[in-house]
Parts: C-alpha cells; sequence; structure tokens
C-alpha cells in the first residue's frame, strides 16, 4: 500500500505523544532483503512444530465445539495445570482461583503487568541490552525504562550494585528476563539472591520473564519467585512458545499476587477478553503429556549450541557460553564493523541472516544475535560462510 | 554410574538420528573429548548395544520393484524353547527382514521382501506354513510407506516460519 505524503501527515499530527516514543523493531528491515539462498539464524522460535498430541488435542476440542469465549481468567483447567506444574518445578503454590491468569503469550502479560504496576514518571530498571518489547511496553503505560548496562566480560548478568544505583523515589519495579533473548544468559541463583535482596530492601515489585525457563543447558535454573520471600513481590510470566513450540497459538500466563492479578486481569478482560480457546485447550495437552517432547527438545537444541558456539569461537569471534534460550551472541568487534552493518553486508555477500546486537539495546552494539534452532546441516553451512566472511575482515 | 550412562545414551541418540556423524562432532555436541566419544562407540559396537550401521532408503523412488508383505504367524510353542525355536527357524530365511514376538490374536508377526507378489506367495506356500507347529498365516502386502523407523518418508509439512523475528 502506498501512504501519500499528505496521509502521512495526517497520520503523524495524530500519533500519540507515547506511540511516538517507540520505534518499530529493528528486525523489520531484513524482511525485504531476503533470497531464498539465505540461511536464517535470525528467527526467535522454535524449529519444531508443536508435538502432534498438543495439536491433535486442539483439533479434537473444536471438533466438540470448544470455539467461544472463556473466563477472562483462562480455562480453570488450564490454570490449575500451571498451577500443579509451578508446584513440580519450584515448589511453587499459586492458586489457580486467584493468583494466575491466562495471557495471549508472555508479550501481552508483559504490557498487563505493565500497565497494572506503572503510573506517568514510574521508573522501571531492565537489562541493556534485553529483549525488545521491554522498553515500548513501559514507555507505552507511561513509565520510564532505566537501563543497566550488561556485558560480555559479566555474561550478561545484572549485577545487583549497578541495579541499587539507579533506584530512588520513582522505581517501582525490576523487569528480569532470564534466560535472555537475545544473549542466552542465565543468573546463577547467587545472583538472583542479591537481586531479591535488592528487591526487599528497596519495596520493588520484580516482573520476571521466564518464557525460556525449561530451555538451559547445564545449569541449574533458578525460578525468581521460588526465592525466599519473593513469591509476594513476584510477577512471574511464562508461556509455552518456546518449552512446547508453541509460539503460533498464544498461550502464556502470569503468576501473582491476586491482588495484581486481578489489576491486570481488569485490562486483560477489557482488551482481549481471553487467550483462544483452542490454544488453551492445546496448552491443557502440553502440561498434562508433554514433558517427554520438551526434553527431547532441550537435547536437541543443547547439541547444536556446543556446535554453534564451538563454531563462532574456531572463526575467531568471542563468546561467552550462553547457557539458556536458544541463542549466541558473539562480539564482532574485531571486524571493525557496527553489528547493523556486519548483518547487513553478512546477509548481502554470504546469505546468513544474524540480527544485529543493538536492534536489543546499546550494549548489545558489538554483538550479534544467532539463533541455533535451526537445522545441523543449516547451522554449518552458515557457520561457513560466516567463516569466510570474518576472515576477509580480520 | 548414572551419568555415564546417561553420557553414553546422549551419544548412542546421536548416531540413532544420524549414524554418518563424526567422532569430532559428536563430541563437540555433548562436551566430551573425541577420544571419550571413541571409546563409547567402540564399546557399544564390542557388546553389540549398537547392532549395526543402516540406511533408510526409499527404494520406490529409484523405481524399484521390491514388494514387502507383512505376514501374521500363528504357531504352536514348544516346551522349553517356547517360540524361541520356531521364531529361529524363520528369522534364517535370507527374504525375511525382522520377526517380532506379538500379544494378541497371533504369535509372530514378521516382514518379507521379495521381488514379486508370486515370490513372496511362494515363500509363505512352500516355506512358511510347511513348518511344523506353524498353525496358519495371513499375509498383507504393503501398498505404500509412509514412515519407516522414525522418519517420514514424504513429508508434508514446510516450513512456514518467518524469515526473523524477535
Amino acid at each position: 500500500m502506498v501512504i501519500s505524503s499528505k496521509q502521512n501527515k495526517i497520520h503523524k499530527n495524530h500519533a500519540s505523544q507515547r506511540v511516538r516514543q517507540i520505534s518499530p523493531s529493528g528486525i523489520r528491515k531484513y524482511f525485504d532483503l531476503i533470497s531464498p539462498d539465505v540461511i536464517s539464524l535470525g528467527i526467535g522460535e522454535p524449529d519444531f512444530t508443536t508435538p502432534w498430541n498438543i495439536r491433535e488435542a486442539a483439533i479434537y476440542s473444536l471438533e466438540k465445539g470448544f470455539t467461544m469465549y472463556t473466563s477472562n481468567y483462562g480455562i480453570p483447567e488450564l490454570r490449575e495445570e500451571v498451577s500443579r506444574e509451578l508446584e513440580r518445578l519450584y515448589g511453587l503454590r499459586y492458586d489457580p482461583k486467584t493468583e494466575l491468569i491466562i495471557t495471549v503469550g508472555v508479550s501481552e502479560g508483559v504490557d498487563l503487568v505493565m500497565r497494572a504496576i506503572i503510573d506517568p514518571g514510574d521508573e522501571v530498571i531492565m537489562t541493556d541490552p534485553c529483549y525488545v518489547a521491554y522498553q515500548p511496553a513501559v514507555t507505552l503505560s507511561g513509565g520510564i525504562p532505566v537501563l543497566v548496562p550488561t556485558d560480555q566480560e559479566h555474561e550478561f548478568t545484572l549485577p545487583a550494585s549497578e541495579v541499587e544505583k539507579r533506584i530512588n523515589s520513582n522505581t517501582r519495579a525490576l523487569l528480569i528476563g532470564y534466560p535472555s533473548n537475545p544473549t542466552g544468559a542465565v543468573m546463577t541463583r547467587e545472583g538472583l539472591l542479591q537481586l531479591a535482596d535488592v528487591a526487599r530492601r528497596n519495596d520493588l515489585l520484580v516482573v520476571s520473564d521466564e518464557i525460556y525457563n525449561r530451555l538451559v543447558y547445564g545449569v541449574e535454573y533458578t525460578c525468581f519467585a521460588a526465592l525466599p520471600g519473593m513469591k509476594e513481590r513476584t510477577i512471574l510470566l511464562g508461556g509455552f512458545s518456546k518449552s512446547y513450540a508453541m509460539t503460533g497459538w498464544r498461550v502464556g500466563f502470569a503468576a501473582a499476587p491476586a491482588g495484581i492479578i486481578e489489576n491486570m486481569m481488569k485490562i486483560h478482560q477489557y482488551t482481549t477478553m481471553c487467550a483462544p480457546i483452542m490454544g488453551q485447550m492445546a496448552a491443557v495437552e502440553a502440561l498434562k503429556h508433554g514433558e517427554d517432547s520438551v526434553q527431547e527438545m532441550v537435547e536437541s537444541y543443547d547439541w547444536r549450541r556446543r556446535v554453534m558456539l564451538k563454531g563462532l569461537r574456531d572463526i575467531g569471534l568471542t563468546c561467552f557460553e550462553p547457557r539458556g534460550a536458544f541463542y549466541c551472541f558473539p562480539s564482532i568487534k574485531k571486524t571493525g564493523l557496527t553489528s547493523e552493518e556486519f548483518s547487513e553486508r553478512l546477509l548481502k555477500e554470504e546469505q546468513v541472516l544474524v540480527i544485529h546486537g543493538s536492534t536489543f539495546g546499546k550494549c548489545g552494539e558489538g554483538h550479534v544475535r544467532c539463533c541455533y534452532a535451526t537445522s545441523m546441516p543449516n547451522i554449518e553451512k552458515a557457520l561457513e560462510r560466516m567463516g569466510r566472511f570474518v576472515s576477509r575482515l580480520i | 554410574m548414572e551419568a555415564k550412562a546417561k553420557t553414553m545414551k546422549n551419544v548412542l541418540k546421536i548416531l540413532e538420528k544420524d549414524a554418518r556423524t563424526p567422532p569430532e562432532k559428536i563430541a563437540t555436541m555433548t562436551g566430551l573429548s573425541r577420544d571419550e566419544v571413541a571409546n563409547i562407540i567402540a564399546q557399544a559396537e564390542k557388546d553389540k548395544t549398537i547392532v549395526k550401521y543402516k540406511t533408510i532408503v526409499d527404494w520406490s523412488r529409484m523405481g524399484d520393484d521390491q514388494v514387502m508383505a507383512l505376514i501374521e504367524v500363528k504357531t504352536v510353542p514348544r516346551r522349553d524353547v517356547g517360540f524361541d525355536a520356531i521364531a529361529e527357524r524363520i528369522y534364517s530365511f535370507p527374504q525375511v527382514h525382522s520377526v517380532y514376538l506379538v500379544s494378541g490374536t497371533y504369535d509372530l508377526q514378521i516382514q518379507v521382501v521379495g521381488k514379486t507378489i508370486q515370490e513372496i506367495g511362494e515363500f509363505v506356500s512352500e516355506k512358511l506354513s510347511t513348518l511344523d507347529s506353524i498353525q496358519g498365516t495371513v499375509t498383507h502386502f504393503l501398498l505404500k510407506k509412509y514412515k519407516e523407523d522414525g522418519e517420514v518418508l514424504h513429508p508434508g509439512e514446510k516450513n512456514n516460519r518467518l524469515v526473523a523475528s524477535p
């Protein structure tokens, strides 16, 4: 569609101040540059199709006529299963009636929680780099994102001392997302305990996006809400997209104290009403009978993680070992290119798509995000092409 | 012991998916050294945990005239040896690809491969049915293979993922 300059002007004049403050995601520009020969390491989703038993459960639910709205909180059976799963994994007990809400993916969860807890001028502390939606969610809620630089040297973890330096009377919450997209970083229990201590002493809420909770390799996973005293001040966001390869189903959940869930529900009921019922039915099956599939996928990601990490290091890029999600985040500083130049030239010259780190924040500059949720032959071919490209630069 | 078994399983799973994966790559994938991987494989080959390396071939793409039949076999088990003796007798025929003892209305399920329907028919009537302790057979000729050893032979699903996503 061609938009005339006059139309453009009208649209601009009618844009809200809040929406003017945010930019479209830097990832969009790659769509126009793609040719059939391109190997994409730029995809932020599993390369598995949703396991068949989960798909079949959704088909069955359609056959049975489950095509209607659900409770604003989500279907009771799914809330009960989520509650059981959180208890099984972390020993956490959430009341499925009052402390859980089913959302349209974690993306809606982030939006809901920010709108539910933020007043204009409130500050939310988060890492730089971080997932692309965090800053806009805070900005659109009238809040101010406060960024804490993280770096490769510290494996992109969030130091409690740096968080504390940025706390003032306007600070409302800490937003963390580990395992991290884009870096693949995982926080240790000790590191999270230090953040918990800061949150307690400063009476902060903690929004913990744990969508990658099951995709962790060779290290212990700690759920933030399971730390002593943290359940009462944590909004735990989780979902099915990554663990069960269910990105397109758009089902997630938020677990939090009843008062916060109630406020999130108020926004949810007027904006989305409910997550799609077939997705919710599929999610029930995922939780009941999906564990083997999770284990199988995690194993497969781990194999590919190791191959990509070694491959990136072999071609001369420095990369810390990512312990979660499905991303490597190597430094490309020694090539002398910016991350955007690196990505664009790699795509044009060698037909490999990686995502420039600066799209995830200033501190992502000098890095590119390489997703290993693609086939092993693709990973090997992409590494070969990247090797050729990098050898021309260093 | 448990960790050792887990490590070995990890290596075997990789080989089961692709028997051509070189030890160096398995080492990278598992975090083991190349020698550790080689030792695990050697041990598994020696104790027959790894029975054989083979290739799944879709012969229909080669225009091959191969015919396969699944045959249900009802037998009379013998004292002391149960079904083992008759199973051994059957699997020794080279045209028999697999033999399974199964529960249900018959005892053995066997897969037989031949060049023509007649060839398999002759095997069933002349060799199989005439064996002592065979009570009866039901032969099903295979019309099309959809999935073999966990591999879909004619995948119907395409990769519809976006080329880039957040």
